[in-house]
């Protein structure tokens, strides 16, 4: 006898668009892996702590509305499970500590500027367009990772603390035992990294197709 | 008189704290002459933007699902 099961699947079969959907979970702990990988900077380290998250954020599933508040949820869940991993790391000394290199970096910097202390012309920062264009567009956000991959671990940790894990600049002195001016310089540096970065390897060529 | 050098700084830290009405002032005067300064800080409100969006998970492709075969 034929079957007819591919006209009526079983109600129980997850199906696309669903939170138990396979491919979307999937996708789901490789993005998780990635943005822990991006600041544990250590691999069975974030493997763990998006374990540990998925597992606490899907036993209370049946609570959300949707992928899109899934995600933000267990993203919130891994951001936790972060500080934890960072703050057992500070204790155990396990983290090389922040060494003031300001003057280094701050050279490095300054070739952007002329002797006056303005852009060069060719170093002039470029109007960036339609944020939420750029945002909406998939590549965009691989070469995001790729520019925050490149910076420096100490200049990444005490970025992520502050842009992905809500710390304020108090807060990430207190964890990281550096002072208020070396944080900001810390700051000003990933920032300065990223858009060079960003205007070097996205914003100066022309089409981004999704 | 501000360097763009030194505004790069002002800008970059007023993501992270209130700027006294000292720097303030000085700032929004070099900002309504310097268009290179002008594009810096609309980055770094690009740069706040983006960072926020990629830690809640929504860094997707708004039409992120797969083309059919």
């Amino acid at each position: 006898m034929i079957s007819t099961a591919q006209t009526a699947p079983r109600a129980e079969a997850p199906t696309a668009g669903t939170l138990w959907d396979p491919a979307f979970l999937a996708q789901l702990r490789r993005d998780m892996v990635r943005f822990a990988q991006l600041q544990l900077r250590d691999p069975a380290g974030a493997e763990d702590a998006v374990q540990e998250a998925l597992a606490a954020a899907l036993s209370g599933q049946g609570r959300f509305s949707g992928q899109a508040a899934l995600k933000t949820w267990v993203f919130a869940i891994l951001k936790n499970k972060i500080v934890d991993t960072l703050r057992l790391r500070q204790r155990m000394a396990t983290i090389t500590p922040l060494v003031a290199d300001d003057k280094d970096e701050e050279d490095d910097f300054a070739v952007l500027f002329n002797t006056r202390g303005h852009w060069r012309a060719e170093d002039r920062p470029h109007a960036w367009g339609d944020p939420e264009t750029t945002l909406a567009q998939q590549q965009f956000w691989a070469v995001f990772e790729a520019c925050l991959t490149r910076l420096p671990d100490s200049v990444a940790r005490v970025f992520m603390m502050r842009e992905f894990l809500d710390f304020d600049t108090p807060g990430i002195c207190q964890e990281l035992a550096i002072t208020t001016s070396h944080c900001h310089v810390i700051l000003h540096r990933a920032r300065m990294r990223l858009r060079l970065c960003l205007e070097q390897r996205w914003f100066t060529t022309e089409a981004h197709p999704c | 008189m501000l360097t763009c050098h030194h505004v790069t700084h002002l800008l970059s830290e007023a993501q992270d704290r209130p700027l006294s009405w000292r720097e303030r002032i000085p700032l929004t005067i070099h900002l309504l002459m310097c268009p290179g300064c002008n594009n810096f800080r609309q980055q770094m409100t690009f740069l706040r933007q983006a960072t926020r969006q990629y830690a809640q998970g929504q860094a997707d492709c708004t039409d992120s699902k797969p083309p059919p075969d």
